[in-house]
């Protein structure tokens, strides 16, 4: 009778623990769902290309969303993939002491900083100083975000490259800075590249620190010190209204958003997966 | 990884004058790091100058939000935040240690990636998103099928009175909870994971069943890392912002009734920092800011001694 009891036990966790999954699965199920369903019946060559119309035109599209998201995202990683890469390199290959470990330390904390903090951060860094909202202050908020995830995924496939290869090169008296560029980096490309475009999919989608940075333009970009549309912010702002023609469009935008995202997403786990057999 | 413990800091470097320039290069960068977290603390703080002079400590304890006379306090914003953050880890706590049980417990070994895969690709859905599907899914399903009930059988408690309109506190702590699942329930998997095998073989040896396995031997070794991950989940829900700026109804008053609107120190900043046109709104606006921050920085780092306590021992975890 006892065993039963244990043994019912047993089965009845297993099977609240796999229910927790099932049950945590749903709303990511319900959400593709519904972005596929209403966003693929404003889809249209015109949503794609098109200037947004103004409220009770029919017509019209996202293109330019489009492009601003691409300019703002361009622009953080213009900023913020080398000096995310470099500063992986510095902890992985110098960083083995009291600086190293700080900086460390204080590119975790930072990447934690909640998003809204970022656009702050932005508006008085570049809003401020130039006086006007701009593509280079939404680029420069998104990169704060970018730079501690390079940072660290960087940092961690470095130190993943076995020390006999270092060690070869090195005895074969090739400089240790030539060994790190050429050899180390290249050996570790594919982990590098992985934690970039997975970083590019974070940053592509917040919307937080764009808001008041590089706020949003109802026409094509007019250059990247004057304020640009992008994808989440014009999501945003679409699905805030109460007109039900907006709401159609906000679902079509969110979802190219999401394909864009997911592409990397899954294409990169996909090449990780093969590569590292996990 | 530990073949990695080899570092060029410690070659003499009198001769190598190229390593030397490399690795200032390379510091310089990782320099820049410290000076940007530097720069982010010292925007807000002196963009809060104005508004930390003029109210003090009260402005944390103030309930008025009131821009047309200029006075300003945070404490709506403050419980907003705090409420529905407890409130998404009241409820995704116990789904986050069940998930993290079974995948690296007791799933078929075949479904263990794939799995756990599809629960972080929640993780990349942008929040935006997320809000779009609260405001036209989420919030009208609670204010139908889950809101009725609970007024019904737990109406007698103030939790649970008064009208419900969709976008309420319940609303934005459901979708927090949905969306710190990924992160904290893949933590406390790879802190589980970290347990060693002959914990497990030693109770499973002694004659007990998988969970009494995980419930003796497993779970008492990763406790302090999956409070860890609790805590990494709470800063995610503290810093969240659009998703519940979508959905809590953004209404600065402190109700008793998770049925009413509310407002979070993250939505605030989202919603009238473009329209704050005075120049001690706007640095009250970043004050909230700056409460945010320090409040997030306290709790990554709280969490992360918690969890890399036990993931450094295998060779580092991808906090």
């Amino acid at each position: 009778m006892r065993w039963n009891k244990r043994k019912l036990t047993d089965r009845i966790m297993s099977f609240l623990a796999a229910s927790c999954v099932v049950i945590a699965v749903v709303p990511l199920l319900s959400i593709l769902y519904t972005v596929t369903v209403n966003g693929l019946s404003s889809i249209n060559i015109d949503f794609l290309t098109k200037l947004p119309r103004p409220v009770g035109e029919a017509g019209g599209g996202l293109g330019n969303a489009i492009e601003g998201t691409f300019i703002v995202v361009g622009i953080a990683c213009i900023i913020g993939l080398p000096a995310g890469i470099l500063s992986g390199v510095y902890l992985s290959e110098y960083g083995d002491n009291r600086f190293g470990r700080f900086v460390s330390f204080v590119a975790d904390v930072l990447a934690g900083t909640p998003s809204i903090v970022a656009g702050i951060f932005g508006y008085a860094f570049i809003v401020l100083y130039f006086g006007s909202f701009s593509a280079i202050a939404g680029g420069v908020a998104l990169s704060v975000l970018m730079v501690p995830i390079v940072t660290r995924t960087t940092e961690e496939s470095l130190k993943l490259v076995p020390g006999s290869i270092r060690e070869a090169s090195l005895a074969l008296g090739i400089p240790g800075w030539k060994t790190t560029l050429y050899i180390i980096i290249s050996t570790a490309r594919g982990g590098i590249i992985t934690g970039a475009l997975l970083s590019i999919a974070r940053i592509s989608g917040e919307t937080a620190p764009l808001l008041f940075t590089s706020f949003g333009n109802m026409f094509w970009a007019g250059g990247i010190d004057k304020p640009v549309s992008t994808l989440p912010v014009q999501i945003y702002t679409y699905a805030i209204t109460p007109f039900p023609d907006w709401h159609a469009k906000a679902w079509g935008g969110a979802l190219v958003l999401i394909i864009l995202i997911l592409i990397l997403n899954i294409g990169v786990r996909l090449f990780t997966k093969k590569k590292y057999g996990m | 990884m530990d073949s990695s413990k080899f570092s060029f800091s410690r070659i003499g470097r009198s001769k190598l004058s190229g390593d030397l320039i490399f690795e200032v290069v390379v510091g310089f960068f990782a320099l820049g790091i410290i000076v940007l977290a530097f720069l982010l603390f010292r925007e807000l703080f002196v963009g809060s100058s104005l508004s930390r002079d003029t109210f003090g400590t009260g402005f944390l304890a103030t309930s008025t939000w009131d821009p047309v006379n200029e006075v300003f306090g945070a404490l709506p914003f403050i419980f907003g935040t705090l409420v529905s953050s407890f409130l998404a880890l009241i409820i995704a706590v116990p789904f986050s240690i069940g998930i993290a049980v079974y995948l690296s417990e007791l799933a078929p070994e075949k479904l263990k990636y794939p799995l756990s895969f599809t629960i972080e690709l929640l993780a990349a859905v942008p929040s935006v998103i997320i809000g779009l599907w609260g405001i036209f899914i989420l919030a009208p399903f609670i204010r139908d099928y889950l809101a009725p009930p609970l007024s019904t059988y737990l109406g007698f408690l103030p939790l649970f009175q008064g009208p419900m309109y969709g976008l309420s506190m319940l609303t934005g702590g459901v979708i927090l909870a949905i969306m710190i699942i990924p992160i904290t329930s893949s933590i406390s998997r790879e802190v589980i994971m970290t347990v060693p095998t002959h914990q497990r073989e030693a109770a499973l040896a002694l004659g007990a069943t998988g969970w009494e396995t995980t419930r003796i031997a497993v779970l008492p070794y990763a406790r302090s890392g999956i409070f860890g991950a609790v805590i990494l989940g709470f800063g995610r829900a503290i810093g969240e912002t659009m998703a519940v700026t979508m959905v809590i109804g953004n209404s600065p008053r402190i109700s008793e009734s998770l049925f009413s609107p509310s407002y979070t120190m993250a939505s605030v900043i989202a919603n009238e920092f473009v329209e704050a046109t005075s120049n001690l709104y706007i640095s009250s606006l970043v004050e909230i800011g700056l409460l945010l921050l320090l409040i997030s920085v306290i709790i990554n780092i709280i969490a992360r001694v918690l969890v890399w306590r036990l993931l450094k021992v295998e060779g580092g975890g991808r906090v």
